[in-house]
């Protein structure tokens, strides 16, 4: 179909790491709704070791919902003839087969190596290391480093233009000497795109062009103050499509079926995410917990940032988060005592089954427990690279550049963030929205006033490749069946002595709660009911307008309703008295209903 | 769902195997198709470049990069051995010389006129590739490799560690549910692998490894015995390179758990064969599971099955139950209803009611069982 503009009907996948899920998408009136979503587990696996088994499964799933056929065999029915024959397009994105990974390699860590990570992950890539002429490591120990890590491709900046040529060609002789060898197939040579000193480009091809299949871009550094990520990023992009995905297990097949290309799970929601902060001119956090990786998205004061945390997922990372986090860590989140020997061997059961799902409170607790875990590392790492350029042309002072590496802590302010977006299995598929809102409040640790939101049932991917095809349709949807808002989360900022001391009043409509240190409440306000809130924080507290101070503010409900979290920030501390703490969490489950008695 | 499937792990005694024996990277293979081959046969060999050393040569002669090449006493390509003076610079009337030794025995790659670093490599080395299996060479994967045919008993396992070994089975636990002792690995267990029933821990590794087993397969391991006896926790689950003298192949999973009957009865039926085993399990990405192949020729063609068949969840399967509150638990199923249920995490998901052994019929999320296949 060339027109997509008259599009009646759209089929979306979205290929995840563990699952496969399709969505059937269709003009209603005026509007664009969603139909139905099926879902299928991805097919990466052996006996099928191919992607388009889940996909078709995925699809069958949605035509027996909807009573409508999609699928002649292995074909699309196409274009659309009536509700129950036929569909116009069909479009997908992909994180299977353990999505992009890359190395990059730059002169100065903190300068150009750190702005060819930032293209990197931009492009949807995990980052598995950053060399830089600086970084401390012996040469030979950066040629090991290449050879052992196997990426799928390598992003070579360093200096500007009419900079430093003899570093740039060290790197260049480093990468030679380490004659890397892709992750998949040993038939191509890797795909190295070179992105720095435009004066460098003769003695780069001169050490790299008959080892490697060599790129030439824009320098994404051209003069100190300034990034230019856009060329590096977009080639990463068609390199990853023609390179990367081609290998994967029955990739060619999909690609082939769709009509539009595949992008990667990770590019399609940041570009979700960011239409949503440019809409409502608000700074806005998202996340996507997956699989095998966790996606953290951000715009605050305007600029998009994304990191990727490799490794951090709940199904085949999940033994990664508890050796990163500390069974500890785990433990605290559990309002019932377990066996630590227990739980090491029930998440280790989950990784090596990582399509099992809960069945008992106790196990879900406990995978809601290491989603909290897995969300806050990732947010962690998420704070150390968000820093303040965006991609294209954006000017900073020299006074900026030199203090680059330390800027990323400043641009995430939990203060000044105004909605968070939960994606990802752990948070759509929490059967309690609240344990949605509870798990992103705990990791997060919302400072003031935030809006919690989470994506229904998991298609923020779909939309996003949709938006690129179809706005009307991605944003229809998107408002109507995909973002659900779960409540507003008030959180003073700031301790008090005890448990127990006045913390903040809260008075909106005909209610009036004061709520103590170490107390969390959940209060009603419904779906897209508003309430004008007069918030008193007690002395010492601060909702964002100074200690003390009083806020009044139009706050907008949620299916969950609108949560006073008063056990305090900077720090948050969980009682460390293992009953005392049993009993706080306890006591905050029953307040906010969070899980079912039993 | 009509296309449902949920992949079972393979427990076969007629199997027709196929394994392809890949080199690392390009080179000869040394057997042709239609031959018999013996699991330690060479299939397909080849070099890997030597690790490479580098010199600052401009820095330590303390000249510019482009001048380097005046004083050196070697070209790129030259063979050069350790202590030969590489670079040497003419002093000042002939004393005073500053002299650069090779600090290894091996090639010059390349000397950078622009950074003045000397890059050299150690001697080439060999990589050869055996059969793994007794068989026969199947296909050829042209200067990569060959691919085995072989037949008889095929095991997978869910979870392992270590690479591949050779070894004579030994049942070294009375019935598939029983938990042997320190006392188990004595000195005849040496160079064999063990079949220990349903649970191993640490001590028991270690002595293993003291007597020089070859390999365990079991049903379940403590992740607290696994972590212990590694030295660091196994974060994601690619496995196989572990230098830790044992392969270990778990049938089941992590805690005690009692090795399907059938695994166990299949494996003892070999006691005293020679098997191949696998610990290597990679669980992303391309799954990779850990595995036990003990050849049997005298297997006629008409009896043989293909492993990678795989159909559906059907009314009458044996299952195994892979997630808590009946972890382990081998049943058959009974109905499979199709309408969405809610569970007690109030979750909705497509369910399955399995008969257990004891006649008690449980209802289970489908993601929550396995086939047990053969």
């Amino acid at each position: 179909m060339s027109n997509y503009e008259d599009i009646k009907a759209i089929i979306a996948t979205d290929c995840g790491s563990t699952t496969t899920k399709a969505i059937l998408i269709e003009k209603k009136g005026e509007w664009y709704r969603l139909i139905v979503r099926g879902e299928a587990p991805t097919t990466v696996e052996a006996p099928f070791e191919d992607v388009t088994r889940g996909v078709l499964n995925a699809i069958t799933e949605v035509e027996e919902l909807s009573d409508k056929k999609i699928l002649e065999g292995e074909k699309f029915v196409k274009p659309y003839k009536d509700k129950n024959n036929g569909v116009d397009i069909f479009i997908s994105t992909s994180s299977a087969g353990g999505g992009l990974q890359m190395m990059v390699a730059g002169v100065v860590k903190s300068m150009t190596t750190e702005s060819a990570a930032r293209a990197a992950l931009g492009a949807g890539a995990i980052v598995m290391d950053s060399i830089a002429s600086n970084d401390g490591r012996h040469m030979h120990e950066k040629i090991e480093r290449i050879r052992t890590l196997r990426p799928d491709m390598i992003l070579l900046s360093g200096g500007i233009d009419g900079g430093t040529i003899s570093h740039v060609a060290e790197l260049a002789e480093v990468i030679s000497a380490a004659d890397p060898k892709p992750r998949f197939g040993s038939t191509f040579k890797l795909p190295i795109i070179f992105a720095g000193n435009n004066q460098a480009r003769d003695i780069v091809k001169e050490n790299l062009s008959n080892k490697t299949d060599l790129f030439i871009v824009d320098n994404l550094r051209p003069i100190l103050e300034r990034e230019n990520l856009k060329p590096a990023r977009d080639k990463i992009h068609d390199l990853f499509m023609e390179h990367v995905m081609a290998q994967a297990p029955g990739y060619k097949k999909l690609m082939g079926w769709t009509d539009v290309p595949i992008m990667p799970t990770p590019g399609a929601v940041g570009l979700l995410i960011e239409k949503i902060a440019h809409k409502e001119d608000i700074e806005v956090l998202g996340v996507d917990i997956g699989g095998a990786t966790t996606d953290i998205f951000s715009v605050f004061q305007g600029l998009f940032n994304r990191t990727v945390s490799a490794n951090l997922g709940m199904s085949y990372s999940i033994s990664n988060v508890m050796a990163s986090s500390g069974i500890n860590n785990i433990m605290r989140w559990m309002s019932f005592k377990m066996d630590e020997k227990d739980v090491r061997n029930r998440i280790k059961n989950k990784m090596i089954r990582p399509t099992t799902i809960p069945q008992t409170i106790e196990d879900l607790q406990l995978e809601q427990a290491i989603a909290r875990e897995a969300l806050r590392l990732a947010l962690e790492q998420h704070k150390d690279m968000a820093v303040s350029l965006k991609g294209v042309q954006q000017e900073r002072t020299i006074s900026d550049t030199f203090s680059q590496s330390q800027s990323g802590s400043t641009l995430v302010n939990m203060k000044t963030l105004s909605m968070i977006v939960g994606s990802g299995g752990a948070l759509s598929h929490a059967p309690r929205r609240v344990q949605a809102a509870l798990m992103l409040i705990d990791a997060f640790l919302p400072e003031g006033v935030t809006m919690l939101t989470v994506d229904s049932i998991f298609m923020m991917p779909q939309l996003g490749v949709l938006s690129k095809v179809h706005e009307k349709a991605a944003a229809d949807v998107f408002d109507k069946d995909c973002l659900i808002r779960l409540g507003t989360c008030i959180a003073p900022i700031g301790n008090a002595k005890k448990m127990g001391m006045p913390c903040v009043s809260i008075s909106y409509n005909d209610i009036k709660r004061d709520i103590r240190f170490g107390e969390m409440a959940l209060l009603p306000l419904k779906e897209r009911e508003k309430a004008e809130v007069i918030i008193n924080p007690a002395k010492g507290f601060d909702v964002g307008e100074g200690s003390g101070k009083e806020v009044v503010k139009i706050i907008e409900g949620g299916v969950v309703g609108l949560v006073i979290d008063a056990r305090g920030r900077r720090p948050f501390i969980l009682p460390e008295d293992d009953k005392l703490r049993i009993d706080k969490l306890a006591e905050w489950n029953t307040e906010l209903n969070v899980y079912p008695k039993i | 769902m009509a296309h449902a499937f949920t992949p079972g792990l393979k427990v076969s005694r007629k199997a027709v195997i196929y394994k392809e024996r890949r080199l690392p990277l390009k080179g000869e293979v040394v057997c042709k198709v239609g031959d018999r081959v013996k699991a330690g046969d060479i299939v397909a060999k080849t070099q890997i470049p030597g690790d490479v050393e580098t010199l600052n040569i401009a820095g330590r002669l303390g000249v510019s990069p482009e001048d380097v090449k005046e004083f050196l006493k070697f070209n790129i390509g030259d063979k050069i051995k350790k202590e030969e003076t590489i670079a040497m610079t003419n002093g000042i009337f002939g004393y005073f010389k500053t002299i650069i030794k090779s600090p290894i025995t091996g090639t010059i790659e390349n000397i950078s006129e622009i950074t003045g670093q000397m890059i050299l490599r150690y001697p080439p080395k060999p990589i050869q590739v055996d059969a793994y299996v007794d068989g026969e060479v199947s296909e050829i994967i042209e200067n990569e490799g060959v691919i085995i045919r072989t037949q008889g008993t095929f095991v997978q396992g869910i979870f392992g560690i270590g690479g591949e070994v050779r070894g004579e089975m030994k049942i070294a636990a009375k019935s598939n549910d029983a938990i042997i002792t320190v006392d188990d690995i004595t000195p005849d267990c040496s160079g064999k692998i063990l079949v220990a029933g349903s649970f191993i821990n640490e001590n028991i590794l270690k002595e293993a490894v003291t007597v020089g087993v070859k390999g365990i397969v079991v049903g379940g391991i403590d992740d607290r015995d696994l972590k212990s006896f590694l030295g660091y926790d196994i974060g994601v689950a690619i496995t196989g390179s572990e230098k830790k003298g044992i392969t270990v192949v778990v049938t089941e999973g992590f805690g005690k758990m009692n090795m399907a009957e059938r695994t166990y009865n299949t494996l003892k039926e070999k006691e005293g064969q020679i098997a191949s085993i696998n610990g290597a399990t990679q669980i992303r990405a391309g799954v990779l599971r850990p595995e036990v192949i003990i050849p049997d020729f005298n297997l006629k063609n008409e009896e043989l099955k293909s492993v990678d068949s795989s159909s559906g969840i059907q009314i009458g399967n044996i299952v195994r139950i892979i997630r808590a509150p009946y972890f382990g638990l081998i049943g058959k199923v009974t109905n499979l209803p199709p309408e969405l249920l809610k569970i007690e995490t109030e979750a909705n998901v497509r369910v399955l009611e399995v008969e257990l052994k004891s006649g008690e019929k449980v209802i289970l999320p489908r993601a929550n069982i396995e086939l047990i296949e053969g």
